[in-house]
């Protein structure tokens, strides 16, 4: 008898308990931060094994634990194929418990893990993909776009071409949904300033030969050639078109996605001169340079924006857990509202309703050979421009949870 | 000349560029499949590797002790990526191909398939997926020449003469030697052949050297103008297998003229109708399996 007696009240105390120990502290007693990326294709020089070493070392900077409890990195690849991305979001919320996930690095993946997390309640920080969907007709309220849009980019390195006298553009567009939203966004843009669209021309994904292409923006005498494209496209277009004779003929090669690793690839003979726009460069300043040098000591490589981005991703979430005193999504998301992002990473940086975290980016140039003093001293900063004429006004998107609050 | 002409001129040229390079992949191919009777799907991974040899060649080799200072040129490239890579495929073919003969060539492909994916997968762990630019290009090739209509990188005119000119002496070999003689007697009847005193197995070997060594080769070819990349192959070998199939399995003139021509189809292609510029090959070869499914230039196996 006095053996049930002790049971009941085990589980009534247990039953009673359980609702405080969720409402503070934290869950499952660990903090577990899963890095999903690109492993092993054509993105994984960009996010890859880096980002996950990124995660490690912000796990490790915050001293390993948060509230007391530890913290785990999972990682996986999801292989750029949203399939295969949402049966490991979801196979991490339900079985592993997993509590963010961060980098994502290609806009379908990104897109389909967002709406999970929306579901499942689990914080997604993306880094690497680009889509402006994720913060506007698919925001979500536990969803972060933490480093760069294909609205910011274009934004701030068309604007800026324009008005030193590119005027007109023609466009090679990678043949899918983010090639036609970086032209169309671009092509924006460059009205706007007053320049004029000559043509376009829509190239395959994964084109290794692009000479057809650039003759056709050679003829269009075009003052600017725009690569509405990424990575590999990217690169096999510039030199190409250094190969034809296109930039020594007067015409400007404009990337309008360039990551480090793309200009480390294509080499500063090849891509000497060119301007484009970017979160981070790790040369900006002695916080920068300090981090980057701890990541290249681990990698051998300089970071890119999107590794640089899940460090500084995965540290404020850690730092929103403490300042919340829990890690209940709904708490972490408010607390992460309420902070000001300083670090080596982001400068002035706030994260807005819709999810975007308004930051200043840069404007940037390639260095000419002569001026480089390193394997890795690519580029010099142009112009430093404040996140909010960088990044699309709240007003202007159309994200149902900020049309909700109004 | 009016503007027109002068476009789809030049897109033809670009596109024989492309075809040479589809032309000398196809003859590799057709070569292994005729003597050894396997679908050799490493043949990607292969002109990946010959690429990858020229460019740590002219990079990394001078790290090593007695080879200080060490950069192995272009021209010394296209020698040697061809006979590294060359040993490297007997070896495969004596130690792994070997055992598949007597089974369906189904087998051969999933063998070649799988040896593609491991030497993929290594180099995506060790080497930039984005590429890595191959800067050895000899400065006599660089610039541009003036062909009336257009102005035409140097070392594009020099790729297509280099490939035509290995296509064709392959070609001679294999059809006009006695060598070659021996070789398609190989393929008709081995027993025969190796009762007359010939070296079936190691003829065979050399067979596979030799074709995917003719892989590296264009890889070497490839690399000033593309990013050298673990991947390159990848995004070659689909198209290639297109144009063999195209062609016709184990037909080395049927190779060769495929490949020019359909590299050529994809040129106007890209100025008619750009977004079609990936898809025309497969398109042709559904074409063509409907109405001759040996190919263009194959023979029928049972019609004979």
């Amino acid at each position: 008898m006095k053996k049930h007696l002790i049971q009941a009240v085990a589980i009534v105390l247990l039953l009673g308990l359980a609702p405080l120990a969720n409402a503070a502290g934290i869950r499952n007693g660990v903090v577990k931060i899963g890095v999903l990326t690109d492993m092993s294709g054509v993105y994984s020089a960009i996010g890859g094994k880096g980002s996950v070493v990124a995660a490690k070392m912000a796990v490790a900077d915050f001293g390993g634990k948060v509230l007391g409890k530890p913290i785990e990195v999972l990682s996986a690849d999801h292989q750029n194929k949203p399939d295969i991305a949402s049966a490991k979001a979801r196979d991490w919320a339900d079985t592993d418990h997993v509590d963010m996930i961060i980098d994502l690095l290609n806009s379908g993946c990104g897109l389909a893990v967002q709406k999970i997390g929306a579901e499942k309640k689990v914080i997604i920080i993306n880094t690497g993909a680009g889509a402006t969907a994720l913060t506007n007709e698919q925001c979500s309220p536990y969803g972060i776009h933490y480093v760069y849009d294909t609205y910011a980019l274009p934004k701030v390195a068309a604007s800026s071409i324009v008005k030193h006298g590119g005027k007109t553009w023609f466009f090679l567009t990678a043949d899918y949904a983010f090639g036609h939203s970086l032209e169309e966004n671009t092509a924006a843009f460059v009205k706007a300033d007053g320049g004029k669209i000559l043509g376009q021309v829509l190239h395959p994904l994964s084109t290794s030969d692009f000479s057809s292409y650039l003759l056709q923006a050679q003829a269009s005498k075009a003052k600017v050639i725009g690569l509405a494209n990424a990575g590999g496209d990217f690169i096999n277009a510039v030199k190409q078109a250094r190969e034809f004779g296109i930039v020594k003929g007067g015409q400007t090669i404009a990337g309008l996605l360039v990551f480090l690793t793309d200009v480390k690839s294509l080499g500063l003979e090849a891509a000497q001169g060119m301007e484009f726009a970017t979160a981070f460069y790790w040369d900006r300043n002695k916080a920068s340079r300090e981090w980057s040098k701890r990541y290249f000591a681990k990698t051998g490589a300089m970071p890119t924006m999107d590794q640089a981005g899940v460090y500084s991703g995965t540290m404020n979430y850690l730092k929103a857990i403490k300042a919340a005193g829990t890690d209940d999504p709904d708490a972490v998301m408010k607390a992460f509202r309420a902070m000001k992002i300083n670090d080596f990473f982001a400068v002035n940086g706030h994260l807005r309703r819709d999810g975007t975290m308004v930051h200043d980016m840069f404007l940037v140039k390639v260095k000419k050979p002569s001026e480089s003093k390193g394997p890795w001293d690519l580029l010099k900063i142009v112009r430093q421009v404040p996140g909010d004429q960088a990044f699309m006004p709240m007003s202007q998107g159309n994200c149902p949870l900020v049309k909700g609050k109004k | 000349m009016n503007f027109f002409t002068r476009m789809v001129l030049a897109q033809m040229m670009l596109g024989l560029n492309n075809g040479a390079f589809y032309a000398i992949l196809s003859l590799g191919l057709a070569v292994i499949f005729g003597q050894l009777n396997i679908i050799n799907f490493a043949h990607g991974a292969f002109y990946m590797l010959g690429a990858f040899v020229a460019l740590l060649g002219y990079t990394s080799l001078s790290v090593l002790p007695g080879l200080a200072g060490f950069h192995m040129n272009y021209w010394e490239a296209l020698l040697i990526a061809p006979l590294v890579v060359g040993l490297l495929g007997m070896l495969i073919e004596r130690t792994m191909i070997r055992h598949l003969y007597k089974l369906g060539n189904l087998y051969g492909l999933l063998l070649t398939f799988g040896i593609a994916l491991i030497i993929q997968g290594l180099f995506t762990n060790y080497f930039n997926v984005s590429g890595t630019s191959y800067n050895a290009m000899p400065d006599i090739l660089r610039g541009t020449v003036n062909l009336g209509f257009m102005r035409f990188p140097t070392y594009r005119l020099w790729s297509i003469i280099i490939s035509l000119g290995v296509c064709l002496g392959t070609w001679l070999i294999v059809e006009r030697t006695k060598l070659g003689s021996y070789l398609r007697a190989g393929t008709e009847n081995a027993d025969l052949v190796q009762a007359f005193g010939v070296n079936v197995p190691l003829m065979i070997s050399l067979t596979y050297g030799f074709g995917v060594g003719l892989a590296a080769f264009a890889g070497v070819v490839a690399a000033p103008i593309y990013s050298v990349s673990p991947i390159m192959g990848e995004e070659m070998i689909i198209t290639v297998f297109a144009v063999v199939v195209i062609g016709g399995m184990g037909s080395i003139m049927g190779a060769i003229i495929t490949g020019l021509c359909l590299g050529m189809l994809e040129g106007l292609t890209k100025v008619i109708y750009p977004p079609a510029a990936n898809t025309v090959i497969f398109f042709m070869m559904i074409v063509v399996l409907l109405v001759k499914p040996t190919g263009l230039f194959g023979k029928d196996q049972y019609g004979e």
